[in-house]
């Protein structure tokens, strides 16, 4: 089947958020005297939170010269308040159902994202990235297969077909979802992260992390990467048990493979454990 | 153009014997351009106080900035009676509520259903017109640019800069110096800094030079830790803003309920005290109901 393009941006309107930050912004604001760093933390490690919220102080509503990618900088822009009534008016809607007909677990699924957004994120501690773009390859890590959920919560029944193609084939589930779907996951994610006017480095990393194809930028390959060694470290689940190699192009632009990778950036686990605290009530 | 104060009370009305000389009337501002357009700064209490006079110039224009939609800025809105007149003209303009998708339109039109107010918005006789600004949105009133900024509120807050024939005027709202969420120690603490002074840096750069500042001074720099996040600045923190942005003059507004006559003349007294030698000091006053500034 197809799935139409306009639909998919109104789905995500609709859509709840994950059940441990839901459960989390209804606890901090009913706390008048909460941390305003507390509302902050769960939203950046919540991809549905924080790519509505994005939305918004994107739109061409807000007068702004530059892009905002970092819930920091929603909160100084539009102020405290007005974050928090976002999350809650997201939280609000519910939760995102922890299993679904796909059979695929929204759990797992959470712990690859934020653990490859925590891998990006010591990418750009190694390679000394700037603390304002590094934010912006850890939510391209966070929001790299945002598409899955759509598909998952949205289109279940297909959505399995997909999975199962893809473990029978032993191919990629961007390639069967193409086969079900005529569009994979990284088009959903490029298209809403477009639609909504976020960030274009945003926009690629997330369209092209299974392409090898043209420019690649820097933050492309920090995520293909940190998917990659998401997988390997067997953190969470992405839907798939497949580990594709890293391509010679990436291993020629950080100089080494996956392990040598592993080797240099450190103590991976520690920084993921670090992320996991947030969702971890 | 004129500028006139028809109410400089926050949060809520205090009338009574404590309030006589500065008055008891939340917020509302008008500013009367050369080519006698007339602009309305908020509407709160006091904008009954202005409707009363407009009753004699009949039929009226004007055009109604909303700073933001709390209590204290528009709940004189429907007592405001040239809604009630046929011929009169009325544009309202404001924010948008980004929390429930909602138009300036619609937010005020709820204050009039039927639990809060007898008539319906859609009964009112005049003629009139709402439109939801975008950020840095100009509106041009005769010879008047009317453009806004947002300020730091716990709701979206235009700061509304007035510009005609050279002269200038700014009106924050209600604001609150941003500052940092998070500790010296912390990760972020540098990268948050970093976005303040962008921040405050656009907005000093808005306002920059303005004949008039009229700024929320709410509270005195001892009350301020407790009613830090409320959304209000201090005099200090008005004066800071006034001397960065070197303004001409500063007016302070948005006085606390409890304040008394005689608690501002104290602190108008502590203000001369402490700043007399100061030669950055813009003049300065603190603003009261009926207090008018022709520039």
């Amino acid at each position: 089947m197809g799935i139409k393009r306009q639909e998919i941006a109104d789905m995500v309107e609709k859509m709840p958020a994950f059940p441990r930050s839901v459960h989390r912004v209804l606890d901090l604001a009913s706390d008048i005297n909460s941390d305003p760093k507390d509302l902050v933390e769960v939203i950046e490690h919540d991809p549905v939170m924080i790519l509505k919220i994005l939305k918004l102080v994107n739109s061409a509503y807000f007068g702004l010269s530059q892009k905002i990618t970092s819930v920091n900088h929603a909160v100084v822009y539009i102020g405290l308040n007005t974050v928090k009534n976002l999350a809650l008016s997201t939280a609000a809607i519910g939760t995102l159902p922890r299993k679904n007909e796909a059979g695929f677990d929204m759990d797992a699924f959470l712990l690859h994202s934020l653990s490859t957004a925590s891998i990006a994120k010591l990418f750009t501690k190694k390679m000394n990235i700037q603390s304002k773009e590094a934010f912006d390859f850890f939510l391209s890590g966070l929001l790299h297969d945002f598409g899955k959920v759509v598909f998952a919560h949205f289109l279940p029944g297909e959505f399995q077909k997909a999975l199962l193609i893809a473990k029978e084939k032993g191919i990629s589930l961007f390639e069967a979802e193409n086969e079900i779907f005529n569009i994979d996951h990284t088009e959903v994610g490029s298209l809403l992260a477009e639609k909504w006017q976020l960030p274009s480095n945003l926009i690629e990393a997330l369209k092209s992390h299974h392409c090898l194809e043209g420019d690649r930028l820097l933050v492309t390959d920090v995520v293909s990467a940190s998917n990659r060694i998401s997988k390997e470290l067997k953190i969470g689940h992405s839907g798939n048990d497949l580990v594709e190699k890293l391509p010679i192009e990436i291993i020629g632009r950080f100089g080494n493979d996956i392990d040598g990778i592993v080797d240099a950036l450190g103590d991976v686990k520690a920084e993921i454990d670090k992320a996991l605290i947030f969702i971890n009530l | 153009m004129k500028i006139k104060f028809w109410g400089v009370r926050g949060s809520i009305p205090s009338p009574g014997p404590k309030t006589l000389r500065y008055g008891g009337n939340t917020t509302c501002i008008t500013v009367e351009t050369d080519d006698d357009n007339l602009i309305i700064l908020d509407a709160g209490t006091g904008i009954h106080g202005l409707a009363q006079t407009l009753l004699k110039r009949l039929p009226v224009t004007c055009s109604v900035f909303i700073s933001h939609t709390h209590w204290d800025h528009i709940q004189g809105l429907p007592f405001f009676i040239p809604f009630f007149i046929p011929k009169n003209k009325i544009h309202i303009y404001g924010a948008f509520d980004p929390v429930y998708d909602r138009s300036i339109k619609d937010i005020l039109g709820r204050q009039m259903e039927y639990c809060y107010f007898p008539v319906r918005e859609a009964e009112l006789k005049a003629d009139i017109e709402y439109t939801t600004l975008r950020e840095r949105q100009t509106v041009e009133i005769g010879s008047a640019k009317v453009t806004n900024i947002l300020m730091n509120h716990p709701v979206l807050n235009f700061g509304y800069k007035i510009e005609c024939n050279g002269k200038s005027l700014f009106f924050t709202g209600d604001n609150e110096p941003l500052y940092n969420i998070y500790t010296p120690d912390h990760d972020y603490h540098e990268e948050y800094e970093d976005l303040i002074t962008d921040k405050n840096a656009a907005l000093i750069d808005f306002m920059r030079g303005v004949d008039v500042l009229i700024a929320d001074s709410a509270y005195t720099v001892q009350e301020y830790p407790a009613k830090k996040g409320w959304g209000h600045g201090t005099f200090d923190s008005c004066i800071d803003l006034a001397k960065k942005a070197e303004t001409k003059s500063l007016y302070f507004t948005h006085h606390e309920p409890l304040r008394s006559d005689d608690d501002l003349d104290a602190l108008y007294r502590r203000l001369q005290e402490q700043y007399s030698n100061d030669s950055d000091m813009p003049q300065y006053a603190v603003a009261h109901e009926g207090l008018e500034i022709e520039l």
